[in-house]
């Protein structure tokens, strides 16, 4: 088993496709070329002596030649999060050292310095300076080879390195994807970056379905728009604070005017209520697809579909029409269940921790090892439940819950509500000190451009629509959350606010 | 022979190969035309198909046996068709999923 295997087939079924274009200089290179290209990207990284395939650069034609490339040679690719400090990214790379590193040019001779790594830049990798030793060998097919290492995020502490094999992406693409099911016509937008896990499955997905990639690799709600338009996109996943921008950069232009734009998926957080319906009214004839997944299982676990947001959006009964806010049901060959605090499976609408359990599903992490319990379930630390119909809601991190007078919190059902009021456009709540409930709750609130609001009101908002005991006591203004590139909200810094 | 998960085999009487997906536990005989598969990429001289075991297998198709025991996906496509112990394997029914990434 080996992501190269689905090079392989796309390459016999359709070469002189057009498989990547990178919208920031034009350059492309069809099903062909990427296999030649991943063939001598592999034998020159194996001839270097590194055990690891790094990139450390915005999205390029040098991702997707990289990924397969690391695959053919066996060693994992470890795309690394160009937006750290200098620092931050040393460490990093001091831990999959010696290592074949493919860099943005203007960062050769910052890292040149630094020991055990083969420095190329992106140029000089894609106009095959590479010295190469001809055709590389066969790919392993051991489907235990580890095919990705993604450092997470290390909101809290130093950044774990999850460990993805080829089983996992694999069995991943298998069971998501139908072979060499898009047209020629078909293209999809990518503009998650190299390291997130999304960026790596949008690659392989586009591959073995023979869709197009357009790259854009620095993401703007405009430069989102022109591209979708003059590139004709027919397919896109897009974070929940990118699709906040476009709606609103659409709402001024009045029409979204994209009819080619057949299928929209987000995920990677929590999407707002009304975000998603003034993007369902601007694209009224596109599928939206909610996606849920973690960087542990290989991206996505649950889809809510097209025809359900439909049904939901459309329906008068209250508890369906909800289901526009989850995030559906599990894929085939994924099971999902929810827990409470002592590892008992509770039944629909009960709160507890989700967990997940697949071929897709790794759970791992290097220097520390597979988190799954002994049937395979995967904990991960996020809070949701299941309706009576089968959808998964979402809640938020089990972090992040708020204990408050020993009853739990969760800040996610305390945003929704906020989040409804006409004068609020982006919210945070969080827990902080209080000495006589051990934690209290305080909302910090972006507000509607134009729009007032007084404390009172947003207070009173909440008590009519929850119970007392979830009202804020403090409530703090700002222009914008702090949300990392790739949509997470920053709860930390939040805090610091309060 | 036993067959391992993500090993691959080649038809030895067509262009057919495959990818193991789920292996039985215990030894089988795995066709494809009306003749054994040999692991990937050994030399063996091609021989006659089995007239009566000419279904063809597509890529990126995958087969299964009727009790799921094995799963199969083409890589390669070919004429022959595939056999678990001499029961011909079935297509693998697949659900169109919505795009999520």
């Amino acid at each position: 088993m080996n992501i190269m295997m689905l090079l392989e087939m796309a390459n016999s079924v359709f070469p002189d496709r057009i498989a990547f274009t990178n919208a920031e200089d034009g350059s492309s290179v069809t099903y062909q070329e990427l296999f030649e290209k991943s063939g001598r990207a592999a034998s020159a990284a194996k001839d270097s002596g590194s055990d690891h395939f790094g990139v450390l650069d915005v999205t390029s034609l040098a991702m997707p030649i990289g990924l397969f490339g690391s695959a053919w040679a066996g060693l994992p690719f470890v795309p690394i999060n160009y937006r750290l400090t200098p620092k931050e990214i040393e460490q990093l790379l001091s831990r999959i050292t010696p290592v074949y590193l493919v860099v943005e040019d203007k960062r050769v001779e910052d890292l040149n310095e630094i020991g055990d790594i083969r420095v190329l830049s992106r140029s000089q990798f894609l106009d095959e300076e590479i010295p190469s030793v001809g055709q590389a060998d066969p790919w392993s097919m051991d489907p235990d080879d580890v095919a990705v290492l993604l450092f997470t995020s290390g909101t809290t502490g130093e950044p774990k390195a999850a460990v993805l094999r080829q089983k996992h992406m694999v069995s991943y693409i298998l069971g998501a994807v139908e072979f060499a099911s898009a047209t020629e016509e078909e293209a999809a937008l990518v503009c998650a970056p190299p390291y997130h896990v999304a960026g790596i499955t949008a690659v392989l997905s586009s591959v073995y379905s023979g869709r197009r990639v357009v790259q854009l690799p620095n993401f703007t709600a405009e430069a989102w728009i022109d591209l979708a338009r003059s590139e004709r996109i027919t397919t896109a996943f897009v974070v929940p604070t990118m699709l906040a921008r476009i709606v609103d950069v659409l709402d001024e232009q009045g029409a979204a005017d994209m009819p080619h734009l057949a299928s929209l998926s987000f995920g990677g957080g929590k999407m707002p209520l009304p975000v998603l319906e003034k993007a369902m009214k601007l694209f009224p004839t596109t599928d939206f697809t909610n996606a849920y997944g973690l960087t542990e299982t290989s991206s996505t676990v649950s889809v809510l579909g097209p025809d359900e947001h439909r049904e939901a959006a459309a329906s008068s009964d209250d508890y369906i029409r909800h289901r526009l806010a989850s995030v559906g049901i599990p894929l085939p060959g994924v099971e999902i269940e929810i827990r409470d605090d002592q590892g008992i499976a509770l039944g629909s609408d009960e709160s507890g921790e989700i967990f997940v359990r697949g071929e897709q599903v790794s759970g791992e992490y290097r220097g520390i090892g597979r988190l799954t319990d002994a049937d395979g379930w995967f904990p991960t630390k996020d809070k949701g439940h299941i309706d009576k119909h089968g959808y998964l809601y979402l809640e938020g991190r089990a972090d992040d819950v708020i204990v408050r007078g020993g009853e739990n919190l969760s800040p996610g059902e305390i945003e929704d509500v906020l989040i409804q009021h006409e004068a609020v456009a982006d919210v945070a709540v969080v827990g902080i000190p209080d000495e006589q409930w051990g934690e209290g709750i305080a909302a910090l609130v972006v507000l509607n451009s134009g729009k007032r609001v007084t404390d009172e009101e947003l207070k009173n908002w909440v008590k009519d629509r929850m119970r007392s005991s979830r009202v804020p006591q403090i409530i703090n203004y700002t222009d914008a959350l702090p949300y990392t590139a790739t949509g997470k909200l920053l709860r930390r810094q939040v805090k610091i606010e309060f | 022979m036993q067959l391992k998960t993500g090993a691959r085999l080649q038809s030895t009487v067509c262009n057919a190969e495959v990818m193991i997906i789920t292996a039985p536990a215990q030894d089988v005989s795995l066709s494809c035309g009306g003749a054994a598969m040999a692991a990937a990429g050994s030399d063996v001289e091609k021989g006659e198909i089995d007239s009566d075991h000419q279904l063809g297998v597509q890529i990126g198709k995958r087969y299964v046996d009727e009790d799921s025991t094995l799963e199969l996906l083409c890589i390669k496509p070919g004429e022959g068709s595939l056999a678990l112990d001499g029961a011909t394997l079935l297509l693998k029914d697949s659900k169109k999923l919505p795009k999520s990434d």
